[in-house]
């Protein structure tokens, strides 16, 4: 399983990987924001939560159709299923590269986006904490709605179809706690529920890719 | 012993609604029309909402199938995912559709509602958000059904889908409560009698909920007898290609 992790770690920083594009579609997003909704600081601010949340969302998305596909076409996925390591395993090590190759490095660069938009001061650590928390529940939903489409040709568009409502919680939850912390208001509640919605999807949703995976290699 | 489980057979499926069938979408056109021209024209007009009050005998019968059709689906996929029984994914495919016009209808009475009576066509109320969200659940879980060949995979896959989009979308309900607070009145309907609306609207209303419900079920027979047929013709083509081959 460890072995898996570091194959995938070492594909996805080689070879041009997702690793450093979606750290600059990050960027990207958020510099485009100022453009869209003009450069007043307050309202920036107030909105930095919620765009830094949205903007970390979709660069973890950008990257989501690579955790399998790669695999699939080139019969490595097989080899994996046959492998002694069961596939709830290789669904978890692979959300586990997933979450240290993007989510991990967008929860580090999002308080210095932040600064471009303005964050309040308040704000800073609970933004950081609330995307440690609720990134990994978005690389293993995304690992699951990955594993669903695995078998498609250009799946890219109906995976975001796909995964987009199942991030809805996670996004409230984790945008909540950011908007509140930068608010200065209680921040408690939506800390708990966000932490709760990701270990629950930690927890059980390897098992569920395994179980999608199955049926697509039959 | 009869039960109910005979008709996952298909042929005793197909024998069975061929005659239940135009019995139901009679009932079901018969309630529509007499719900509606009841509730439309011989109820008195809310004395603050005027007119307006009427968009109830569409609004909360096609809401109310918008859910139970999902939980339809739930259902189904859960048999097919235990118990293999084709009819009942294909039944699942079938009711997707129609649930999603449910959806539809739902926001846009809603919407159509709101602009005189809130002064807007939209508000990010929890309700509101979620029946959005619950549209969205369907668009991906009809994208997913269009987008893989294998009818078997399919199934699998959407059933699996549905079953984790259940508790997505549930969890999407609490969430967004917790997120904003509502505009929308609770419930027009409850056992609990102390909250319905009055009985003069009470009653035709529960004749329109009586013909969604009727509607919802001979449309879902009808395209799942569809599926059926389809499944049966695509056999029927692969068999002669063989032989020609």
């Amino acid at each position: 399983m460890i072995a898996l992790l570091i194959r995938d770690l070492k594909l996805s920083v080689r070879a041009g990987g997702g690793f450093g594009l979606g750290l600059a579609f990050f960027l990207i997003v958020t510099v485009l924001v100022p453009f869209g909704v003009g450069p007043e600081s307050g309202l920036l601010g107030k909105i930095a939560p919620g765009v830094l949340w949205l903007g970390a969302l979709l660069s973890c998305l950008l990257s989501l159709d690579r955790i399998f596909a790669l695999d699939w076409e080139d019969g490595s996925l097989d080899l994996l299923a046959t492998s002694p390591l069961p596939l709830e395993g290789v669904a978890a090590a692979k959300a586990m590269a997933h979450w240290l190759t993007t989510g991990l490095p967008l929860t580090l660069a999002a308080p210095f986006l932040g600064i471009l938009l303005n964050l309040p001061q308040s704000g800073f650590g609970w933004l950081t904490l609330s995307l440690a928390i609720g990134t990994p529940a978005l690389s293993v939903i995304g690992t699951f709605a990955a594993a669903l489409i695995v078998g498609v040709k250009r799946g890219g568009l109906l995976l975001s179809i796909l995964v987009l409502p199942l991030y809805v919680p996670t996004l409230i939850f984790g945008a909540e706690v950011a908007r509140r912390g930068s608010a200065g208001m209680e921040v408690l509640p939506p800390v708990l529920l966000l932490a709760g919605i990701s270990l629950g999807a930690v927890a059980i949703l390897p098992f569920v890719s395994a179980l999608v995976l199955r049926i697509n290699l039959r | 012993m009869a039960s109910i489980w005979e008709y996952a057979n298909p042929l005793k499926f197909m024998r069975l609604t061929d005659r239940v069938l135009p019995w139901v979408s009679v009932l079901a056109a018969a309630s529509l029309v007499i719900g509606l021209i009841w509730g439309f024209f011989f109820t008195p007009d809310d004395y603050r909402q005027g007119s307006t009050v009427k968009i109830i005998y569409l609004h909360v019968p096609s809401a109310l199938m918008a859910i139970n059709a999902w939980f339809m689906m739930l259902v189904a996929s859960l048999i097919w995912l235990i118990r293999r029984h084709h009819v009942s994914a294909l039944a699942a495919k079938a009711a997707a559709p129609v649930g999603v016009v449910m959806t539809v209808i739902a926001l846009l009475t809603g919407a159509i509602w709101g602009q005189p009576m809130w002064g807007t066509w939209w508000a990010w109320d929890p309700r509101l958000t979620s029946f959005l969200i619950l549209f969205l659940f369907y668009l991906g879980y009809i994208a997913l059904w269009e987008a893989i060949e294998d009818a078997d995979t399919a199934a699998d896959l959407t059933a699996v889908l549905c079953l984790v989009g259940s508790v997505f979308a549930v969890l999407s309900r609490y969430a967004v409560n917790f997120w904003n607070q509502g505009l929308h009145q609770g419930a027009s309907l409850s056992l609990d009698k102390e909250e319905n609306v009055a009985d003069v609207f009470y009653l035709p209303l529960l004749v329109c909920i009586a013909g969604f419900v009727l509607l919802f079920l001979s449309l879902v027979l009808l395209r799942t007898r569809t599926e059926i047929r389809l499944r049966r013709t695509k056999a029927l083509i692969a068999r002669e290609g063989m032989a020609d081959a």
